[in-house]
């Protein structure tokens, strides 16, 4: 180890609060040159390297910081980009702090390298520099004569499918939406995460030659089997996980109460923050109750803010340590003047004669023993009643799979919640020619699990592709 | 892109477009729909599928609105962005013996490939079709060739009987007995099929027509109250049992977005003077 440690770690730029919380611009700024330059010189080049532990798709992570270091971002971009198809969207949207940050050896100083801002500067250098990675062109797709198919572009169909093309296979990705990307492009939020970016990704895959179809609803336009009959040899289902959860509680069909899922698609997927140059409609209004403590609930509330409501509150039934979000996240929010009503739990919504929900009534929590979950118990606290005044409720209790693809496919063995029985290593279901990955098989996790996921079964296709 | 193969203006504000779209062809069923987006700023709308041949889809609608009043300034040659389906259950149909089909305004149009269904499923199919007056109305002939009887209505008496179509439907009932009713049209015309059959007790289908987002149960805009559950009538229907049905609740929320949506057309009609 070199003689003196570096242990300040070279902060990232942010837009100021007050301003950004009426503009649907990036929030995180990105590195400069010589932000990046010094954040790199920190990494002490371990020989054991165990950031690579922490990271899902195996970046070679100190090497790509060393080649930053060396100021050279045409090798950085190349190795990033031959283990990450994503690298830009990664970047900005993994939760460093438990994957690969918190392996770094110099987290436990309190001061890991900034591994996914590195990332994010390096991947953004790449775009750039679109000549870098248009070294390719000319080069002939499809050596492989066989064709597969992959359900859903989300991260783990993105992923999955650049791999495969990469190895020569002819890959047709098919999307039920009008736009490839999945939560990248409907859920998180263009402040967090640019759709520009997203695009740029999802290029960067087509430019292997993989085949993006949209507007084809598996299950409906045609089935898992039927693409399989077609010529297909192999399917990898990653249909995400994207039905919303409700509350279940009286009022909650009034007009002004959204899903997550819903407010979120049509202010990103739909652009109704650009209403009315874009057709789609939103109804923010001026007081937003969002009720859940997730980073879905921290982005909901944030772009209803964006859309102009004064007071947007999230509602939480436990205490802000329970509260799944990142911290970043909720500090992202605190900042933005989001306000947090923790231990409280919705009753039931109130609502005018024309349907249209005019209040909520909650009440108080305290926190009682632990659960199966670890976490404190919240339990009722009687008499604490209270009503709210609101215009808008968002419900951000997560998602569960979508039984359109499960459900239609042939023989497939699924779990209690609806998920697609799925061997971890390799990504194979009960059934020889079709693999699964992301959040149909876990549940809603991350980006970069499921791009794990995605890599995995692209290694176990070929081998099976290649032995059969 | 989806082509627009041919365009027949049906009745005063109503049009049929056939777009090509071979593979939602082939699964088509009666009681399924399709979304579309015109163009890269569209909104995602839903359409019920009118028809279909081998390559093509037959989508017919009504202007209401921004979006509609767009979908009409196109023709054939022109193409839509973005046509997905075919979504939502199938109607379910079988070989039940005396049917009332009932299709209110633009709603003839849905009931037209399920009177067809129940006719081939040798049903003594009972067509009642109606419309506020004489322009609106359309597709008579292709309603008769797959009734066995057929009643015509409009609320003015400008064609037909001047009736609505509630009271056909009763006297029907009436004179014999049914064993199954579908009803396709506006909400409120829905609601009264339901109050009007329910004395007899006949199950009776209605396809419901919520505001829609995706179309694939991914966002929970197009929930309905269907015997105290609520359900989502993008994949769990559009039909349901129009005695379990919340119609209140529904035509609420299909008033959720009335200022945006007048401003919305206002804006366009300010861009495009129509002539
Ligand atoms: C609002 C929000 C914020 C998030 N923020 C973060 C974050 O900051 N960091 C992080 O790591 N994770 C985050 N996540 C979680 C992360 O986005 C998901 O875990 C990840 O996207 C899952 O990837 P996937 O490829 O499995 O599925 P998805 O991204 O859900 O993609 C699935 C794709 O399949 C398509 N599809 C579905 N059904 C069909 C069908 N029948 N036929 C064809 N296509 C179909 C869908 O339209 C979609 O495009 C967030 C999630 C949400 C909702
Ligand atoms: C399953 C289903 C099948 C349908 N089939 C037909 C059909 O065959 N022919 C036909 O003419 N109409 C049909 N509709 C209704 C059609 O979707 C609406 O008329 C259309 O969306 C109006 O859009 P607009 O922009 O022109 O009008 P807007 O001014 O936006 O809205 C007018 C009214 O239409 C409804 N509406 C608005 N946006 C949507 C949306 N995204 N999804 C659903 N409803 C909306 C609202 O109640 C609104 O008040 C169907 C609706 C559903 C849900
Ligand atoms: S992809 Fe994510 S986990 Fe892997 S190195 Fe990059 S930021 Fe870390
Ligand atoms: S563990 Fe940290 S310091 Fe060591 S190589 Fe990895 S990033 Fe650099
Ligand atoms: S339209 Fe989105 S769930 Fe039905």
């Amino acid at each position: 180890m070199p003689e003196k440690l570096n242990l300040n770690r070279v902060p990232m730029p942010r837009q100021d609060p007050k301003v950004r919380r009426g503009n649907f611009d990036e929030v995180a700024l990105g590195y400069t040159e010589e932000q990046a330059l010094e954040e790199a010189g920190r990494c002490i080049q371990c020989k054991k390297p165990s950031c690579k532990e922490g990271c899902p798709v195996n970046v070679d992570i100190p090497e790509f910081i060393n080649a930053v270091r060396e100021n050279n971002m045409r090798e950085a971009v190349k190795i990033l980009q031959s283990k990450n198809s994503l690298p830009a969207i990664c970047g900005r949207v993994c939760p460093q702090e438990t994957q690969c940050e918190v392996k770094c050896n110099l987290a436990k100083k309190g001061a890991p390298i900034a591994i996914g801002r590195l990332e994010r500067y390096v991947a953004d250098w790449g775009r750039a520099h679109p000549e870098v990675t248009a070294e390719r062109e000319g080069q002939s797709f499809s050596i492989v004569d066989k064709k597969v198919a992959v359900v859903g572009s989300g991260p783990a169909g993105l992923t999955c499918a650049c791999d495969l093309a990469k190895l020569g296979y002819a890959v047709t990705i098919f999307e039920a939406l009008h736009i490839a990307g999945g939560v990248l492009m409907y859920g998180i939020p263009e402040f967090r995460l640019p759709k520009e970016i997203v695009q740029s990704e999802v290029d960067y895959v087509k430019s292997w030659g993989v085949d993006i179809k949209l507007n084809q609803v598996i299950g409906k336009t045609k089935t898992a089997d039927e693409i399989l009959g077609n010529g297909f040899e192999a399917v990898f289902l990653a249909p995400g996980a994207g039905a919303p959860m409700f509350l279940g509680i009286p009022g909650e069909n009034l007009s002004g109460i959204y899903s997550a899922n819903e407010f979120l698609t049509r202010t990103n997927l739909m652009k109704a923050y650009l209403f009315p140059e874009y057709d789609t409609p939103i109804k923010a209004g001026k007081r937003v109750a969002v009720f859940g403590g997730g980073n879905v609930a921290m982005d909901a509330a944030r772009c209803a803010l964006r859309l102009g409501a004064s007071e947007v509150n999230i509602i939480y039934r436990r205490s802000k340590i329970e509260m799944p979000a990142r911290a970043e996240e909720r500090e992202n929010a605190e900042e933005e003047g989001i306000i947090f009503r923790l231990l409280t739990n919705p009753l039931r919504f109130i609502g005018d004669d024309q349907g249209r929900v005019v209040a909520v009534e909650c009440y108080e929590m305290e926190l009682g023993e632990p659960d199966e979950s670890g976490r404190r118990r919240p339990i009722r606290k009687p008499g604490t009643e209270f009503v709210t005044e609101i215009d808008t409720a968002i419900i951000a209790l997560g998602t569960r799979p979508n039984p359109i693809v499960p459900s239609t496919t042939s023989r497939l063995k699924l779990t209690k919640w609806g998920t697609i029985i799925t061997d971890e290593a390799t990504g194979r279901t009960s059934r020889d020619e079709i693999w699964c990955g992301g959040d149909m098989a876990t549940g809603a996790a991350t980006v970069i699990s499921a791009m794990g996921a995605g890599k995995r079964a692209a290694v176990s296709i070929d081998s099976y592709l290649k032995s059969g | 892109m989806y082509s627009i193969t041919s365009r027949e203006d049906l009745a005063s504000g109503i049009y049929l477009f056939k777009v090509e779209a071979e593979d939602i062809a082939k699964k088509a069923k009666p009681g399924q729909f399709i979304i579309l987006r015109m163009d890269d700023k569209g909104e995602r709308i839903p359409l019920t599928i009118a028809d279909w041949d081998e390559k093509t889809v037959t989508i017919v609608f009504m202007e209401v609105g921004k979006t509609t009043q767009k979908l009409a300034t196109l023709s054939a040659g022109d193409s839509i962005a973005d046509f997905v389906g075919p979504l939502g259950q199938p109607t379910e149909i079988e070989s039940f013996g005396r049917v009332i089909v009932v299709g209110g305004g633009v709603g003839i149009a849905p009931i037209f490939p399920l009177a067809r269904e129940l006719k081939r499923k040798r049903n003594t199919v009972i067509s009642i079709i109606g419309s506020r007056n004489k322009d609106l109305l359309f597709w008579e002939d292709k309603m008769r060739s797959v009734s066995d009887e057929i009643i015509v209505t409009t609320d003015d008496g400008s064609y037909g009987r001047k009736a609505l179509v509630t009271q056909p439907l009763k006297e029907i009932l009436e004179r014999e007995k049914i064993q199954r009713v579908f009803a396709v049209g506006p909400v409120i015309m829905m609601k009264f099929c339901a109050a009007t059959t329910k004395p007899f007790d006949v199950k009776t289908m209605v396809s419901l027509n919520p505001i829609m987002v995706d179309g694939t149960g991914m966002c929970g805009c197009c929930r309905v109250e269907v015997g105290g559950e609520t359900k989502f009538a993008c994949v769990d229907g559009p039909d349901f049992d129009a005695y379990l049905v919340d119609f209140d609740l529904l035509m609420m929320r299909q008033r959720a977005y009335l200022d945006e949506e007048k401003k919305a057309l206002e804006m366009w009609e300010k861009s495009c003077p129509k002539s």
